[in-house]
């Protein structure tokens, strides 16, 4: 057992390192040298093409030497699921200032992860700090902290981070301690304290699933935990978590810290211009639990508070099913 | 050996008297009763109890501290009276060792039960983490359970060698298994040797094993950064309710078991008013340390810990908190200081009233809280801002004390409390002392 994942871990760092020299090449511009000499196909030597190197000096090569190379994009890299993707650091942005309880993001999550619990993985907390500050929306879901809590006091690495910065749950191995939700101090966790009601939701979309921590809730189990998993179904499709696509107000911003972008889908913005700019925090940051999740100041408010209030239901946060 | 059959007449194993074979009825009636209930909870799942997404630990995890903390007694019996050679100590430590027993059997048992699937308990071994609290329990839990039972089976030896014999004829079967159990014991002087240093040992073991098992038990709690368990003082707070909870259920057995067995002669006021001053020492040193838990916080504490403190002080949990506080320890502790106050019947009252605080305590410690989170509680049916224990949970509940209650009944029926061969050298001693004088 433990040779295998040993030896798997080999095959997959050597199929790194060749991702990685196929894009340093690729940043040769070889490929696209290549396909141009290609269409010419000539065969006398004398036709040099100018390169630069890595080093940035300038060099001349026959051009019958140029091979064009795979892309390392187009070749997938199949990565460990406990591991995480390689490369990659994924950040959220929640903009508190736009706001304005809509609760799209909350639907969405439950119904693309067939909630059919009592408390949602996405909660909107309707939040005062004191008396005489002005109330203000806060929409919140797993921070996917980098010292995690939860990931510390788990006794079966049922819960685990990824160097991707992501999460997961397997709940094929969870003993149903729920000592992560005692650790969390996100109060992010919930817990499926009854066979999960989701005979009705799930059983079209089962077909050829494979269950996997990277989809929760696909199925949710009796006695396990669940939360929210940052949607890596989502991420491998190229495509944006459900709650930041539904948003109708763009408060969500996804995306990849060593990129240093982040999009709410509309628009696409520097991840460290725009904590600086409006001044982004992450939640407790005292207790060092180094989220991934940052949040911008509600000030500037472009919305006002009331208007979330009409949505607003204190005792509920997934719509029962026979509605 | 006229002496050894009086004592063996005394203090052996004697037919339960119509009250004892009540008394078991109830207890197995109360245990088969726990025992539908978690059936129920295994088929249902957690939702037959009243633990929610924010109460998420509940009775459970109380009880499981509780058989902690009492289990703690085996430590501290060996620790004070069988290591410093106290002579007042012999009608005790027998019986502190099968509470010992009891409880920490009770207490693996309970956390089982409050794990939501039982049926991946092996993946605690197969993928063990050790950075996990929960992983040294599963470590330290099995070594204290083992180590207890050495220490209650050890000393015991010469009095199953006692019992095989004196049954020989009456009850061949039953003295052929006591003959077992004796493991050929003679008394001859390697085996005395043998036993000794073994039970020395064990007594120097079980020290800081019991000590490491209440800290694991306590960081459960402080490694998260829950306000009111994020607490540093977290682990010797714990120790000292320990020994609170051990030495009151200690005194509760006995006081039963001498009233039952009619060991007056044996256990004196003599031994009460010893026991009676042990307590007290252990409730004040444990006042000290609620002092430093609550008191002290109370002038420096930040917000979210004033809130916290509020609850208790005078919140929604003030009433059991003060009620647990006064009557379960400071009462109890101020009555013992008197010698009146130390006579048996009255400090039987008083330990069920420090164990009954103590159990309720960690309740206190446990639910308030998980109650009083960072974030505000929203979005859940109103029904999860509070908790008490369900109907299942309490059937549970009385089933595990009903099962420990039973360990301790079926223990002290075939065993001999007080150990025979040596209260018979003691008695030997005595006799040459005065015989000298
Ligand atoms: S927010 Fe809670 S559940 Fe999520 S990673 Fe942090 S500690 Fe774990
Ligand atoms: S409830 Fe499951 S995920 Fe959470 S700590 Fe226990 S085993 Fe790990
Ligand atoms: S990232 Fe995915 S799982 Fe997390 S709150 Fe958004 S939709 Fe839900």
């Amino acid at each position: 057992m433990k040779n295998n994942s040993h030896k798997s871990r080999r095959i997959f760092l050597n199929k790194g390192v060749k991702a990685t020299l196929l894009t340093a090449l690729g940043s040769l511009g070889l490929v696209k040298v290549a396909s141009k000499i290609n269409a010419n196909s000539s065969e006398g030597s004398g036709d040099m093409v100018e390169l630069m190197t890595t080093d940035g000096t300038l060099i001349q090569i026959d051009s019958t030497e140029v091979q064009a190379m795979p892309s390392a994009h187009t070749d997938e890299v199949a990565y460990n699921v406990r591991e995480g993707m390689p490369n990659r650091k994924f950040v959220m942005v929640v903009d508190l200032a736009k706001c304005k309880n809509a609760l799209k993001c909350q639907q969405s999550c439950n119904k693309h992860h067939y909630i059919t619990g009592e408390n949602a993985w996405l909660k909107v907390y309707e939040m005062q700090e004191t008396k005489d500050t002005a109330p203000y929306w806060l929409p919140s879901m797993c921070m996917h902290c980098d010292k995690p809590a939860c990931v510390t006091v788990c006794p079966v690495d049922a819960t685990f981070k990824r160097r991707d910065g992501l999460v997961l749950i397997d709940n094929d191995r969870c003993i149903g301690c729920r000592f992560c939700m005692a650790a969390c101090p996100y109060s992010t966790r919930v817990f499926n304290w009854s066979e999960p009601k989701q005979e009705f939701t799930l059983n079209m979309d089962m077909i050829n699933h494979h269950p996997s921590p990277e989809h929760g809730g696909m199925p949710s189990q009796i006695g396990t935990v669940d939360k929210c998993d940052f949607c890596p179904h989502q991420i491998v499709k190229n495509e944006l978590p459900h709650c930041v696509t539904a948003c109708p107000n763009g408060v969500f911003y996804f995306g990849d810290k060593y990129e240093d972008t982040v999009t709410n889908g509309e628009e696409t913005l520097r991840f460290s211009q725009l904590l600086k700019d409006k001044s982004g925090y992450r939640m407790m940051e005292g207790l060092g639990t180094e989220p991934n999740v940052y949040y911008l100041p509600p000030t500037d408010r472009l919305v006002e508070f009331e208007e979330g209030l009409e949505f607003y239901n204190e005792f509920q946060s997934v719509e029962s099913p026979e509605e | 050996m006229a002496a050894i059959e009086t004592l063996v007449k005394d203090l052996g194993p004697k037919k339960f008297s119509l009250r004892g074979k009540i008394w078991t009825v109830l207890l197995v009636a109360v245990i088969v009763a726990g025992i539908i209930a978690y059936i129920d909870q295994l088929i249902q799942g957690q939702q037959v109890t009243n633990m929610r997404d924010y109460a998420l630990w509940g009775i459970y995890i109380s009880n499981f501290v509780f058989f902690v903390a009492t289990s703690f007694v085996g430590s501290v019996t060996v620790a004070i009276l069988r290591l410093t050679k106290n002579s007042w100590r012999t009608p005790f430590v027998r019986i502190a060792e099968i509470i010992a027993v009891a409880s920490i059997i009770m207490a693996g048992i309970t956390i089982m039960i409050d794990m939501a699937r039982p049926d991946r308990l092996l993946n605690l071994f197969v993928h063990a983490r050790l950075q996990s609290p929960i992983t040294w329990d599963v470590i330290i839990i099995p070594t204290y359970i083992v180590i207890s039972l050495l220490l209650l089976y050890f000393p015991l030896l010469p009095d199953l060698a006692i019992l095989k014999n004196h049954f020989k004829k009456t009850k061949p079967k039953l003295s052929k298994i006591y003959g077992r159990l004796s493991l050929n014991w003679s008394g001859s002087t390697i085996q005395k040797k043998l036993q000794s240093r073994a039970i020395h040992i064990i007594c120097i073991l079980i020290i800081p094993v019991g000590l490491l098992l209440q800290t694991v038990d306590a960081w459960l709690f402080s490694t998260t950064y829950r306000v009111g368990w994020d607490s540093t003082n977290f682990a010797p707070y714990f120790i000292s309710g320990a020994f609170v909870a051990g030495v009151g259920s200690l005194v509760a057995v006995i006081y039963v078991v001498r009233k039952v067995k009619r060991l007056e002669h044996y256990i004196t006021e003599y031994h009460f008013d010893k026991m009676g001053k042990f307590l007290a020492l252990a409730c004040f040193i444990y006042i000290y340390f609620n002092i430093n838990e609550y008191l002290i916080p109370a002038f420096t504490s930040k917000k979210a810990e004033s809130i916290h403190l509020e609850t208790l002080f005078s919140g929604d949990y003030a009433f059991p908190f003060w009620l647990v506080t006064i009557v379960g320890l400071i009462i109890p502790a101020l009555i013992l200081l008197f010698k009146a106050g130390r006579k048996p019947k009255t400090m039987f009252v008083l330990s069920l009233l420090v164990v009954l605080g103590s159990w309720w305590k960690r309740y206190i410690i446990v639910t308030p809280t998980l109650l009083h989170p960072f974030l505000p509680i929203q979005g859940v049916p109103e029904s999860w801002r509070t908790y008490f224990p369900s109907l299942h949970e309490w059937l549970i509940t009385g089933a595990t004390l009903a099962m420990a209650l039973l360990i301790i009944t079926f223990l002290v029926r075939h065993l001999p409390v007080i150990p025979i061969q040596r209260t018979a050298d003691e008695q030997k001693d005595d006799k040459l002392k005065t015989a000298e004088v």
